[in-house]
């Protein structure tokens, strides 16, 4: 009985397996030397600064509908002025941190599983490893790192530009001055607010980057696989961003609020 | 007595169920052209992948410089591809880089160059030996599928290795392009005094560049000669090859 388990389930066991390796392969090579700065900064730049625009829009207009969304149920507890603070404590714990990191999960691990899943197909990373270059170290570990780091960053200004489109929504409903709107939602953010929402981002960046290159570095020669790892890549990014948040939210409970 | 680079004894290799490699013996002498002729799908590719150690064989051993490469671990494997060229197929150019940065690439991390002004030098000779010198900042979409295969053989040839594994560098060209190409291994072969092993399909190309052939079928190989010999023989399978 237990065999017929392990053969229907060895080729998960596999994957779990290759994962681990991967993961293995990932962690010696961040720490080998001759580590690919310019690449790197490349990385940063693809990453980071190509989604500013679609983060921005997007946390803008997470701000505005929530203001729009909660204001008439709070107006009719006479309680429109918590409206900045409301608004700003759910964005920072919660709807900032997740929102871009499932909007970078779409845009980030499915163009990084396709390039590498084409580069793979192209035997362009075979071409680089038997040249006696280091593609894991060229390829994976400069992706992975510049989005555990970006994406943080990219949260950052998201929650920003939500602050931006809180203020725009209650404008059209309320004449609260733009300092004592700013003023009320910074007052009531805290550093047990900002520091656990802060940690989960650099999970949700490192998760973004590892799915992402795992599936395309591990795709199978073929163009219909290219498809299937920018797929994967998403799904699975995404799948794991809210266990990772699910876990986030527990710990954050129990060390932090208690 | 010539110097053996690479000894290949009873290889095999299997993918699931089907037998690719089953009884390969190979020997590859000091500047030797070999040739290894073949339908596809029998085999070829998966003989020089093991070579330089992209796939792992099941079984027989395999020798490159005297060393067993089943047995060598990373660092080691990564000693013999620095020795060890490889011209892909498709000509594997990393597309998101120009000829330059391709051409650059395995001298800043292979041979770990740092003087631009020998980068420089290094890459203007071999894109002159080439004959494509104008097309050093263009990006490989730009180019032709033969240019992509005279910029490939320059990336390999750059890093000057002992060994060059060729996969099928005609496939896909036109006839005039495909003798070109041939006509330009067997000069970089005589200039730079490499060992070669050639994989390909191509009669024309087998006939160019090869001092010796060996023709392979269902994992095995079932003929060896120089193109004169073989072309003469009586058996059925080789003389298919020839008409």
């Amino acid at each position: 009985m237990l065999k017929d388990l392990f053969t229907k389930h060895a080729s998960s066991f596999e994957k779990l397996g290759e994962q681990v390796y991967f993961f293995k392969s990932f962690s010696r090579n961040t720490f080998h030397k001759g580590f690919e700065w310019e690449e790197f900064i490349h990385q940063c730049y693809v990453i980071g600064y190509r989604s500013l625009g679609i983060v921005a829009v997007t946390g803008f207009v997470l701000g505005f509908v929530l203001t729009l969304q909660s204001m008439p149920t709070l107006k009719d507890f006479g309680a429109e002025t918590y409206v900045p603070s409301m608004v700003s404590i759910s964005v920072i714990r919660e709807i900032g941190p997740v929102i871009t990191a499932l909007i970078c999960a779409g845009k980030i691990a499915s163009s990084i599983g396709a390039e590498l899943g084409s580069m793979n197909v192209s035997e362009q990373i075979d071409a680089m490893e038997v040249s006696g270059a280091n593609p894991m170290q060229y390829l994976v570990v400069t992706r992975i790192l510049a989005c555990t780091l970006m994406i943080p960053l990219l949260t950052i200004f998201a929650d920003f530009m939500a602050f931006f489109g809180g203020y725009f929504g209650n404008n059209l409903s309320s004449d609260m001055s733009a300092v004592l709107y700013f003023s009320k939602s910074i007052n009531s953010i805290y550093f047990e607010d900002l520091i656990p929402a802060l940690v989960k981002t650099v999970f949700f960046g490192f998760t973004i980057g590892f799915v992402g290159c795992y599936k395309g570095y591990t795709s199978n020669k073929g163009t219909e696989s290219v498809g299937l790892a920018a797929n994967s890549a998403v799904v699975n990014a995404s799948v794991w961003i809210i266990i990772i948040d699910a876990v986030a939210v527990q710990a954050t409970n129990a060390f932090v609020y208690n | 007595m010539q110097e053996a680079i690479i000894q290949i004894e009873g290889l095999k290799k299997s993918f699931g169920t089907k037998e690719v490699l089953k009884n390969i013996n190979l020997t590859v002498n000091k500047g030797e052209n070999l040739v290894i002729l073949g339908k596809s799908g029998e085999g070829k590719s998966v003989t020089i992948k093991c070579i330089v150690g992209l796939l792992k064989p099941d079984g027989g051993s395999l020798k490159v410089f005297g060393e067993e490469v089943t047995e060598m671990n990373e660092d080691q494997l990564k000693e013999l591809r620095t020795r060890t060229g490889f011209l892909f197929q498709s000509g594997a150019l990393y597309d998101s880089m120009t000829v330059r940065q391709n051409l650059s690439f395995p001298l800043t991390r292979v041979l770990k160059l740092k003087d631009q002004k020998e980068i420089d030098d290094r890459i203007n000779e071999i894109l002159d030996s080439v004959g494509l010198l104008d097309a050093i900042d263009k990006v490989p979409s730009d180019l032709s599928g033969g240019m992509r295969k005279r910029i490939g053989l320059a990336r390999t040839l750059i890093v000057k290795p002992e060994i060059i594994l060729y996969d099928e560098p005609t496939t896909g060209l036109d006839p005039i392009t495909s003798r070109e190409i041939s006509r330009l291994i067997l000069d970089m072969q005589k200039k730079y005094q490499t060992t070669s092993i050639i994989i390909t399909h191509d009669i024309a190309c087998a006939q160019i560049t090869g001092d010796r052939i060996v023709i392979m079928s269902q994992g095995e190989y079932v003929a060896e000669g120089k193109y004169e010999e073989l072309e003469k023989s009586n058996d059925k399978l080789v003389n298919s090859f020839f008409k």
